[in-house]
């Protein structure tokens, strides 16, 4: 792949008041490539892209979009990307055509130069039919294709997608990852956030994982899960009280990496399954502990995540770091 | 330059888009309710209404100019109220991230206001010359009441985008708004003049732009030239005091928001 540099952030931080959304993040995006921002609500995901875009100066720290600094040549880079916002930006007055046509004229676009993309853009969200209708008669997921089509307008060198398929049904999520796999193919880059563990994993190339304003890691979504070093065999116990004893067992164990309690049992992180099985359930015989389940599993980017953050993605920010 | 002229008359589409798009709030921005001020109010109050303190054949025709600026006043201190809720929902960022000058959208928003604004005047006057009151100084005094609504309506709506782009949340604005609005009418000589109100009514009269712009309408509707000059002369200056005032709160305001 082509590793042109797309965009470089260096140590960039935002302060809110006193509360620092984003908290020394440095990283590069290649061209061509999709990258993700994966972490929970709150982690400032939203705050970093905002400032990418050019929305917010950075309390320190620097961004540079294809070439132009995100402050001092912010005209410069507004030409070269688009944006779909995490809200629904959208103006419940304006039909979808007079959304695009709004924003061809604020990307200076000449009237046939605009109506030609702006047909292209409506076949391909598939929103033709309802083109001439006022946005406030679309469902949820019509205004969010409108969104993107709003973002593709310009035809940007740069794709920003601030949490594509939030609160979308299945099906439109699985349209917009083609849509997003398509732009790619198109030669496009495209920088989004989400905080779905199976869309960073079947869309990114690469991803960093970010949580109370920090980057604890960053790769590809093979690179990630093999960097946690070797495969999991989760173990559902009868017993739940033997639970400890079994842990502390099995943690002594050479071919065994390392041992997680869960709330039915064990996750048992191994180099090879085929040297560790026998010892865990001999050591399960060995102390009483009857297996009710065993499983085994390549690890995923939710035990990427876990390894990283120490909790679960769902699980909430604890009150005391997100205050 | 062509850029600019795009970015802004696409812009102000969108307003005028959103306008006609809402009947019902059309209607009422139309025919609007400082018109039943006008009605109502100047013919309820004719008998009571002393015409020898007014200056002024019938009531109604002193209070055309006091409505006439309230209109002016209402609308500018509106004027803010739609970019709050394209900051509210994301619609503004959506804007701003587009390569247009950073002053487009507001510079379109006074526009549409400024020529709302003009057409209530012009209904205003309109209908107060249905009821007899036919304006002194002719159509170049209506011109010259227009410059000096605008004049008056530019700064007002400096304030409300300013109060858009700062506030936390819309109740805070449409608070503030409700606080300010009725003492601005009250102290001011939109219904009475200042001879006849208390003392320290008139006192803090004199203080608000509003009477100005009010005490140069009114000659201009009922005296005639001679008389309306010296206090348009007075008007435009302490409009320009005004403005600069407003539109530089505005101008920081805005910074602090966007950056
Ligand atoms: N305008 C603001 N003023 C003050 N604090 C803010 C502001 N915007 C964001 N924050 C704070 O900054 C932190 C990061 O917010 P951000 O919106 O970037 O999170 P996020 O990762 O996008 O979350 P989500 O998944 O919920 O969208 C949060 O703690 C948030 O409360
Ligand atoms: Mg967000």
């Amino acid at each position: 792949m082509d590793r042109t540099v797309a965009i470089d952030v260096s140590r960039l931080c935002k302060t809110y008041d006193t509360h620092k959304a984003v908290d020394d993040l440095s990283f590069q995006v290649y061209a061509g490539e999709i990258f993700g921002l994966l972490g929970p609500n709150g982690a400032g995901k939203s705050t970093t892209l905002r400032t990418l875009i050019t929305l917010l100066h950075p309390t320190s720290g620097t961004a540079t979009i294809m070439g132009y600094d995100s402050v001092r040549e912010a005209d410069k880079v507004r030409t070269v990307i688009g944006y779909v916002p995490q809200e629904r930006a959208i103006d419940r007055f304006l039909t979808g055509r007079e959304h695009l046509q709004l924003l061809g004229a604020l990307y200076h676009l000449s009237k046939e130069e605009a109506t030609k993309r702006i047909r292209e853009l409506l076949t391909l969200v598939e929103l033709e039919a309802h083109a001439d209708r006022p946005a406030k008669t679309y469902s949820g997921g019509m205004k969010r294709k409108l969104d993107i089509a709003c973002g593709l307008l310009p035809d940007p060198k740069i794709l920003f997608l601030d949490e594509p398929t939030l609160g979308l049904d299945v099906q439109s999520r699985l349209r917009i990852w083609e849509y997003v796999r398509m732009l790619k193919a198109r030669g496009m880059t495209v920088v989004m956030t989400t905080n779905y563990l199976d869309e960073a994993d079947q869309l990114c190339d690469r991803l960093a994982i970010i949580d109370g304003g920090k980057i604890k890691t960053m790769g590809s979504p093979v690179e990630l899960k093999i960097a946690l070093g070797g495969d999991i065999v989760s173990l559902t116990l009868k017993e739940l009280d033997r639970i400890p004893a079994l842990e502390t067992e099995l943690k002594r164990q050479p071919a065994i990496t390392s041992v997680r309690t869960t709330t039915k049992g064990l996750d048992i992180r191994v180099e090879s399954p085929e040297k560790a099985l026998p010892t865990i359930l001999e050591s399960a015989n060995r102390l009483n502990c009857s297996v009710e389940f065993i499983q085994y599993n390549r690890p995923r980017l939710d035990d990427v995540f876990i390894a990283h953050t120490g909790r679960a993605i769902t699980e909430s920010i604890p009150e005391a770091e997100s205050a | 330059m062509e850029h600019y002229w795009q970015e802004i008359s696409a812009l102000t589409m969108r307003w005028v888009r959103r306008l006609s798009r809402e009947k019902f709030s059309m209607l009422f921005t139309l025919v609007q309710p400082m018109l039943f001020w006008l009605i109502f109010f100047g013919n309820l109050f004719q008998r009571a209404a002393d015409t020898q303190v007014m200056q002024a054949p019938n009531y109604i025709s002193f209070l055309a100019a006091g409505v006439v600026v309230m209109t002016v006043l209402n609308n500018g201190l509106a004027g803010g109220v739609d970019l709050l809720f394209d900051k509210e929902n994301g619609f503004l960022e959506r804007l701003m991230s587009t390569p247009i000058h950073r002053t487009s959208v507001i510079l379109s928003r006074f526009i549409f206001v400024m020529a709302i604004t003009s057409m209530q005047v012009l209904v205003i006057l309109g209908v107060s010359y249905l009821f007899g009151v036919e304006p002194a100084t002719g159509i170049l005094g209506v011109a010259m009441i227009l410059v000096i609504g605008m004049m008056f309506g530019v700064g007002l709506t400096a304030i409300s985008m300013a109060m858009a782009f700062s506030v936390k949340s819309h109740g805070d604005f449409f608070s503030v708004l409700g606080f300010l609005s009725l003492p601005m009418i009250f102290l001011s000589s939109a219904l009475v003049p200042l001879t006849a109100m208390p003392g320290w009514m008139s006192f803090l009269a004199q203080f608000n732009p509003m009477t100005w712009a009010i005490d140069a309408v009114r000659p201009l509707i009922l005296s005639g030239w001679s008389e309306a000059l010296p206090h348009v002369g007075m008007v435009i200056i302490v409009m320009l005091i005004f403005d600069a005032l407003c539109l530089y709160g505005g101008a920081k305001a805005f910074r602090r928001a966007m950056g």
